[in-house]
């Protein structure tokens, strides 16, 4: 087998090209090489499908220990540079941490002998699928990010232009997402995702110049480094309890089963809590926003909030029906129901996007705390779903932002009048987020059964029940705004880089491709996941699949129907209260002015508003995670 | 395989019919309760063959693909109920064409139609989590989802989950767009000042919102009777008292504001919904 050599490609080769970014002066060559490379990792992670796909879980035997002692080294040299940076802008919390967190890794490094730690690296169908999320959305992205910051910078000229810098960031970032999927060693598996905190970190604050830009980077910075030092505190139990320190490889803590691995789960769910912006810690995610848009996408869809689930599912075998299990699955529901309320209440179209994407993080977490084998079913196919169609929803969002000079929903009224491709690329991603028959809503139903399967699951399905409905109204109302098309629109589509296309299109097909093809997905990916771990294994049911691909084609066919609408049709002007009324949206006002109809929509921001149920989220979510932790106290003393 | 078929083609040919009826019936009591004497019984049929053979004037083109979007997915819900199928589907299919209604509304770009698209919005916002959890009750208590297997349970559901039952009545009447709930759009003249939702609906269009009206009734009383299928005809009994208890509230109340709507609503269902599940599961 030379497959390893491939894992070790895809987790070196963009670091290899990050170097080569940051030399690299902007320009037409630079731009062309950042299009190769992802395309060359685009096409890694297909062959990585064709390898291992249906190979079942393959471990492989890496030397560690220079490895390890490079790691231990590059994490000294990252702390070093974050204190630093801490010092410097007064950030004494985070400095705090960061000492505590590396003091915590080293004592628990001096704990643990090393061991021959073998299986440093592996890979089973959940990695499998991990990887094409983040090499293939994650790859579309950074190529989107060329035409974009080209448009961005024109659009910010006060900015210093730190271009090559962003280019290598990203795609460390995606170097240290693979490490995150492919560590089957803790210590790797931390080390990357410090990385992945530290990259998010330069990347929220890419417009260092701006103090509020400062302020939300190092907000995210702390939030994440709480999560790290959870991360961190699991090798220190380990270090005490198993000084061999065989309980290092995930696969082994993993097989120990609950009554050993219980306390690092819930040490590593905290953290992943934290990675995934669930409340209390949601408000990272939500300043992320300043950062440009292809950081946020890159965030929300392929990286960072992903690494956070993915731990999370992990573990969710030893959070099968336990206490710490259903208390992280309380976190979830919680934060589903109250983000997607918030969601309501958001004009910004990046802001509605990224509570909704914390609302869908939390129904993830939600499953995985449930963790039976229906569950993890339904948060895998969720990951899927999510991350194409918000990877297809910001960039879409981006694009518009550049050509309106808004990111307000209500600036975005008609546009599939005046930029129809985009629009109805925008409108199939809003789709794939809440309508049936689109991804979604499949996953939704998986995650009603699981929880209905589940000991005390009703209060999720109340949870879930409540949300989704909520779900449909914020989805909603943006659709209808974007087809509130006028009289005759303004094209303004003629601009749109070659970059930005060639991100958006791929994406539209992929998440039309999902749709139909998910039974497929379900069955070569997840489904051997689901069944190598519990045995069992959930699926849609033949005859339930027929009606959502039944759905999926009458939709996609029913705007055929428009052929036939065009034709012979009287067009007539509104009714504007009985006042003469022309079809582009204007009447006779009072003395006699011409003045147009503006239509807003409702907010109910009263019921709704985002500081009122952020405080109860973060209350109710602060109490659940309390109670584990103070759990596992308990645990840790008896 | 053969009789769910049957059932379903059954359903898309014979249910506008008996909606029509049923509205028949419900303009005659509602009539009677006026002191009129009312019209004729198959009135809402005249009607939708009269709003076929009127002029096809619409203020955008597209808007008559939202309505026919609306129509195909509301008898694509009834079919699939009618064939047993999967109901948290049923319900999803439902939630499809009702966002295709507003959808509709939306695209006309119309004062009136777009108020009347943000209230029938809230009107799904309050109805969907009742709708989910009656769901969940069914499969509490039977095991399964698929509306077959519910329909042949031995007893009645009502019996296990009598709290839901409430619950799915009180909804009934914003889903038939019955007054205090007819928010985004009413049957009764004196409710609003401009017809809310279907305002810019004419003709064929308007005519495609009534059919597909006709098909939701028929629907949602069958949900109703589902709560009592293992005694067909005391089902149809309830039925019956039920539609009448609709028209009784529908003429003896007026319209509410939509705060007091979703509150009440989303109230109903979270009683309903946490004492009847929590029950199911404790027990």
């Amino acid at each position: 087998m030379y497959s390893v050599e491939l894992l070790v490609f895809l987790i070196l080769f963009p670091v290899l090209a990050a170097l080569l970014f940051c030399i690299l002066p902007n320009g037409r060559l630079r731009d062309a090489i950042v299009v190769l490379v992802s395309a060359v990792i685009i096409v890694a992670t297909l062959y990585l499908f064709v390898l291992f796909a249906g190979g079942g879980t393959v471990y492989f035997d890496i030397e560690s220990g220079m490895i390890s002692q490079i790691m231990t080294g590059l994490e000294v040299i990252i702390s070093a540079g974050l204190l630093y940076l801490a010092a410097k802008y007064r950030q004494y919390l985070i400095a705090g941490l960061v000492v505590v967190q590396l003091g915590v890794v080293l004592y628990a490094e001096l704990l643990i002998h090393e061991t021959a730690a073998l299986n440093n690296l592996f890979i089973d169908p959940f990695s499998i699928i991990m990887a094409m999320i983040i090499g293939i959305i994650g790859s579309l992205i950074c190529v989107y990010s060329v035409g974009y910051m080209r448009d961005y910078h024109a659009h910010h000229d006060e900015m210093p232009d730190k271009r090559r810098w962003f280019y290598a960031l990203l795609f460390v970032f995606l170097a240290s997402m693979f490490g995150v999927v492919f560590s089957n060693n803790l210590f790797w598996l931390f080390f990357f995702w410090e990385v992945t905190t530290l990259c998010s970190f330069l990347l929220i604050g890419y417009n260092w110049g701006d103090e509020q830009t400062r302020k939300n980077a190092f907000w995210a910075l702390l939030l994440n480094l709480v999560g790290g030092l959870g991360f961190a505190c699991t090798f220190a139990w380990i270090g005490l309890t198993d000084p061999s320190g065989g309980l290092v490889m995930m696969d082994t803590l993993l097989a120990a089963g609950p009554a050993v691995a219980m306390i690092p789960a819930a040490l590593i769910g905290f953290a992943g809590l934290t990675k995934a912006a669930q409340m209390p810690f949601s408000s990272w995610l939500v300043g992320a926003m300043i950062a440009p848009t292809p950081v946020s996408a890159l965030l929300h869809s392929s990286t960072m909030v992903k690494a956070g689930v993915y731990v999370i599912i992990r573990f969710a075998p030893i959070y099968n029906v336990t206490m710490v299990g259903y208390l992280i699955s309380l976190v979830g529901g919680v934060t589903f129901l109250l983000a997607s309320g918030i969601a309501i209440s958001q004009s910004n179209a990046k802001k509605v996007l990224a509570y909704s994407t914390i609302a869908n993080l939390g129904l993830v977490v939600a499953c995985a705390g449930i963790g039976s084998y229906a569950a993890v079913w339904a948060a895998i196919l969720l990951i899927v779903f999510h991350a194409i169609a918000k990877s297809l929803l910001f960039l879409s969002v981006g694009t518009v932002e550049h050509k309106i000079g808004s990111r307000d929903i209500e600036d975005m009224t008609g546009l599939l009048g005046r930029m129809p491709k985009v629009a109805v690329m925008m409108m199939i991603g809003i789709a794939g987020m809440f309508l049936a028959p689109f991804g979604m809503l499949i996953s939704k139903w998986a995650a009603l059964v699981a929880f209905l399967d589940a000991q005390y699951g009703f209060i999720l399905v109340l949870l879930l029940a409540f949300g989704s409905a909520v779900t449909v109204f914020f989805w909603t109302k943006w659709l209808g705004k974007l087809i509130e098309v006028a009289w005759k629109p303004e094209p303004l589509e003629v601009k749109i880089s070659n970059h930005e296309y060639s991100a958006l299109v791929p994406l539209t097909v992929l998440m039309v491709a999902v749709c139909i093809g998910f039974p497929l997905l379900s069955s070569y990916l997840v489904v051997p996941y689901v069944f190598g771990i519990y045995g069992m294994t959930a699926t849609l049911g033949q005859a339930n699949t027929i009606i959502m691909v039944m759905m999926v084609f009458m939709v996609l066919v029913m705007p055929l129907t428009l052929l036939h609408f065009r034709k012979d049709r009287k067009i007539l002007p509104h009714y504007v209260g009985g006042r003469p009324a022309t079809p582009d949206m204007h009447f006779k006002g009072s003395l006699g002015v011409q003045r147009p109809v503006a239509l807003g929509n409702y907010y109910l921001t009263n019921y709704f508003g985002e500081q009122r149920l952020s405080h109860i989220g973060n209350g109710v979510c602060i109490a659940f995670i309390a109670l584990m932790l103070a759990g596992i106290l308990l645990g840790v003393i008896a | 395989m053969i009789t769910e078929i049957i059932f379903a083609v059954g359903f898309i040919i014979l249910a506008p019919f008996i909606g029509a009826l049923i509205g028949g019936m419900d303009r005659k009591v509602t009539a009677r309760m006026q002191g009129r004497v009312g019209p004729p019984v198959l009135q809402p049929l005249y009607d939708v063959f009269k709003l076929f053979e009127k002029e096809k004037a619409v203020v955008r083109n597209e808007v008559n693909f939202y309505i026919f979007s609306y129509l195909i997915f509301v008898a694509f819900t009834g079919a699939l109920f009618f064939s047993g199928s999967d109901i948290l589907l049923v319900i999803f299919a439902l939630t499809l064409a009702h966002v295709f209604l507003i959808l509709g509304a939306y695209a006309t770009t119309s004062p009136y139609s777009h108020i009347g698209a943000e209230r029938e919005l809230l009107q799904l916002m309050a109805v969907e989590p009742m709708l989910i959890l009656a769901a969940a009750g069914f499969y509490m208590a039977t095991g399964s989802f698929a509306v077959k297997d519910i329909a042949l349970w031995p007893e009645p559901l009502f019996m296990t989950i009598p709290l839901l039952f409430v619950g799915i009545v009180y909804v009934l009447t914003i889903q038939l767009r019955k007054s205090p709930f007819d928010l985004a759009t009413t049957h009764h003249a004196h409710q609003e000042l401009v017809k809310g939702l279907t305002t810019e609906f004419a003709g064929p269009t308007l005519g495609m919102v009534e059919i597909a009206h006709l098909y939701e009734t028929v629907f949602f009383l069958g949900l109703v009777w589902l709560f009592f299928a293992s005694m067909p005809w005391l089902g149809l009994l309830v039925v019956i008292v039920v539609y009448f208890l609709e028209i009784l509230v529908d003429n003896t109340t007026t319209r509410v504001r939509w705060q007091v709507m979703l509150r009440s609503a989303w109230l109903v269902a979270l009683v309903a919904g946490a004492i009847n599940l929590g029950v199911l599961a404790l027990l």
